[in-house]
């Protein structure tokens, strides 16, 4: 009588745990999984002009990476995520080391904490975009340096050029380094710096021997953030360069406008592989599970 | 293996913007000695070792150790080493290169460095350990570690802040047995800053009693157990009983008060103005249930409390203007004459049971 009991009573807790793990994994496996299984499909796809043509084809991959243009767009594109990502780590550090160890009470780290995010009120459109009237040719850079009688005329490359490509996708992306970095350096034990003051180490030493490893973990992650993001981006590269510089998503969304999807495809599979060797490659570095 | 030094702190004031840590405090610990701070939480006693190690800055007054005056220098020019309270060591980094990082700092190369650290690490038995993280160690390991980061830069005197803290009670007493036979074997001075009466007892040729940053008494554990200078220093101790009252006659090397509810007491001690407050400390495990054989020397309670404790019996009463008067009975004098809590019981002691105790000038 109990026994029967018992096995339903214990398929019954087996089965409320998958009801609990379900909402989860339905929504990833929908809304994730699904879209890339399909991108993957209709990559190997045949299209024309006028339709998608299910088949198993390689051409859409031979195509991509037999043409140099799309070579050139992938060095282009890590120029940006090795400049982007560089000066963002410079930035986000220095930043959030002030924030962890200079500023003296929890209340004003967090207000200051709140400033840094204040941009992120907007759009990133908008962020962009308020750019164009201070970069321009008669915007407030060039005038005021102009009226200062610095320079006799525009400086040319302000706007629409790599430089003003790397400026805007640094000021949209710091954040990301500095709130990793903020969280790992907030819980360095402050009793660890004396230590090291009193075997002898000066500031610099402390922060290489010391802060430095310590903090590496949400290097990892802010870098993971960043390196992920200036990789997919298009909308950056294509307003602050002008049209004049090209990034690899750029350069799908150009082959979607004009319907080649699965060559867009097959492009978007190749730099998500890439995407995730990059990442694996900051993971075999760093080994964030142990820190956290 | 090393030199040690006299620390001597001359009228030392720590102030922390409006309030005062440590109230111009001075002190001569011997070189070679093994010094305890003992106080309460607060009562200053970490400020004054920080300030002996140099992580914090002196307000007023100066620190000579051995024969330089270290009150401007930075920590690893002293000569001095700390170790910390939750021994603060590095977690991305093994134990070799935990106990070499002084080493590294000042430019050792490697091969000897480690060389050294292992040394160290030998001395402290924590060899078998040398290649694992401080995470995988247990506290009392840590410790040792520590002890060795320590003690790898040769200093003349430890710094130890409440090194004893983090273990549990079994690891405590044998760790605490470690660093004396240490302190003894390296011969340098030790400055331990705990808030345990017992470790201070234990480890202490010097125990230095703190209370509102103001040195209560520095003088030897016997000194403090038989003879403490002040109320607060008979009360933490835990060992005297406190009677307050105000004088009322004095001479022939006697004194006697009377406090608020009536009663008179003698105690051997200099003359006394009339009428000034005083108090007397009253040793807890002489104190007998008897009546008294003078009047002065005793008095009538009421049991409040009765704790079986094993070898002895704790009884505290009501009576005399004091809530917690305790008698540590033995316990074969407590069963042939048990007493019940509300039972009226008569107390006494000897005149050499009782001290005058001092007041700290303010």
């Amino acid at each position: 009588m109990s026994a029967p009991r018992a096995s339903i009573g214990k398929i019954a807790a087996a089965v409320a745990s998958y009801l609990q793990a379900a909402p989860l994994a339905l929504i990833l496996g929908f809304f994730f999984l699904l879209p890339i299984l399909m991108i993957a499909v209709v990559s190997f796809w045949d299209y024309d002009f006028a339709g998608l043509y299910p088949d198993f084809l390689t051409m859409n991959y031979t195509d991509t990476l037999g043409s140099w243009v799309t070579w050139k767009t992938y060095l282009n594109t890590l120029k940006y995520t090795a400049l982007v990502w560089g000066l963002t780590l410079l930035i986000g550090f220095w930043v959030a080391y002030f924030l962890a160890f200079h500023i003296r009470t929890t209340t004003m780290q967090m207000v200051l904490f709140l400033v840094c995010t204040v941009p992120f009120l907007t759009s990133n459109i908008i962020r962009m975009i308020s750019w164009i009237p201070v970069l321009g040719r008669n915007g407030l850079v060039n005038s005021t340096l102009i009226e200062m009688g610095l320079i006799p005329a525009p400086i040319e490359w302000l706007l629409y050029s790599d430089f003003a490509v790397v400026l805007a996708m640094v000021h949209l992306n710091t954040l990301f380094m500095v709130t990793p970095i903020f969280n790992t350096l907030m819980r360095i034990d402050k009793s660890l710096i004396e230590a090291a003051r009193d075997a002898g180490a000066n500031g610099r030493q402390i922060l290489w021997n010391v802060i430095l490893p310590l903090a590496k973990p949400g290097i990892a992650i802010g870098s993971i953030f960043v390196v992920t993001l200036v990789m997919a981006d298009f909308s950056t590269v294509q307003v602050m360069s002008g049209g004049q510089s090209a990034s690899v998503a750029l350069m799908m969304k150009n082959q979607m406008s004009l319907l080649q999807y699965p060559a867009a495809a097959a492009n978007a599979v190749v730099l998500l592989i890439v995407v995730l060797l990059m990442v694996a490659a900051i993971l075999r570095v760093v080994d964030i599970r142990k820190e956290l | 293996m090393s030199k040690a030094a006299e620390i001597d702190i001359v009228s030392v004031s720590k102030i922390y913007g409006s309030t005062t840590a440590v109230h111009s405090i001075s002190l001569k610990i011997p070189s070679g000695s093994y010094c305890c701070f003992l106080g309460p939480s607060g009562c200053g006693k970490t400020s004054t070792l920080r300030m002996i190690a140099g992580h914090e800055s002196i307000s007023a007054g100066d620190i000579r150790l051995g024969n330089t005056v270290v009150t401007d220098l930075p920590p690893a020019k002293r000569g001095t080493a700390m170790m910390f309270q939750s021994y603060a060591l590095f977690p991305h980094l093994d134990l070799v290169d935990n106990v070499a990082f002084s080493l590294k700092m000042k430019g050792v190369d490697k091969e000897e460095r480690r060389a050294k650290a292992l040394e160290m690490l030998k001395l402290m038995q924590m060899e078998p350990y040398a290649n694992r993280r401080p995470a995988q160690l247990s506290g009392g390991q840590q410790q040792r570690v520590a002890l060795a980061r320590a003690l790898i830069t040769d200093p003349e005197a430890l710094l130890l802040d409440e090194p004893l803290s983090a273990l549990d009670p079994f690891l405590k007493i044998r760790m605490r047995a470690e660093l004396k036979k240490l302190q003894k074997s390296l011969g340098i001075t030790f400055v331990h800053v705990t808030h345990s009466q017992e470790e201070a007892m234990a480890l202490a040729d010097i125990i230095v009693i703190m209370n509102d940053g103001r040195i209560e008494q520095a003088a030897s554990p016997r000194d403090v157990f038989e003879r403490p200078a002040t109320a607060f220093v008979a009360r933490f101790m835990g060992d005297h009983n406190v009677l307050t009252g105000r004088v009322v006659e004095s001479g022939d090397g006697k004194v006697t008060l009377e406090v608020a509810e009536g009663q008179k007491f003698t105690v051997a001690g200099p003359a006394q103005a009339a009428g000034s407050p005083i108090d007397i400390g009253v040793r807890t495990d002489r104190v007998r249930l008897a009546a008294p054989s003078e009047k002065t020397l005793g008095f009538h309670g009421v049991v409040s409390n009765v704790e079986y404790r094993g070898a002895s019996v704790k009884i505290t009463v009501l009576g005399a203007g004091s809530d917690d008067f305790t008698v540590i009975a033995t316990d074969a004098d407590y069963f042939k004459t048990p007493v019940a809590v509300g039972d009226a019981v008569p107390l006494s002691w000897g005149l050499e049971d009782a001290v005058l105790l001092g007041r700290v000038a303010a």
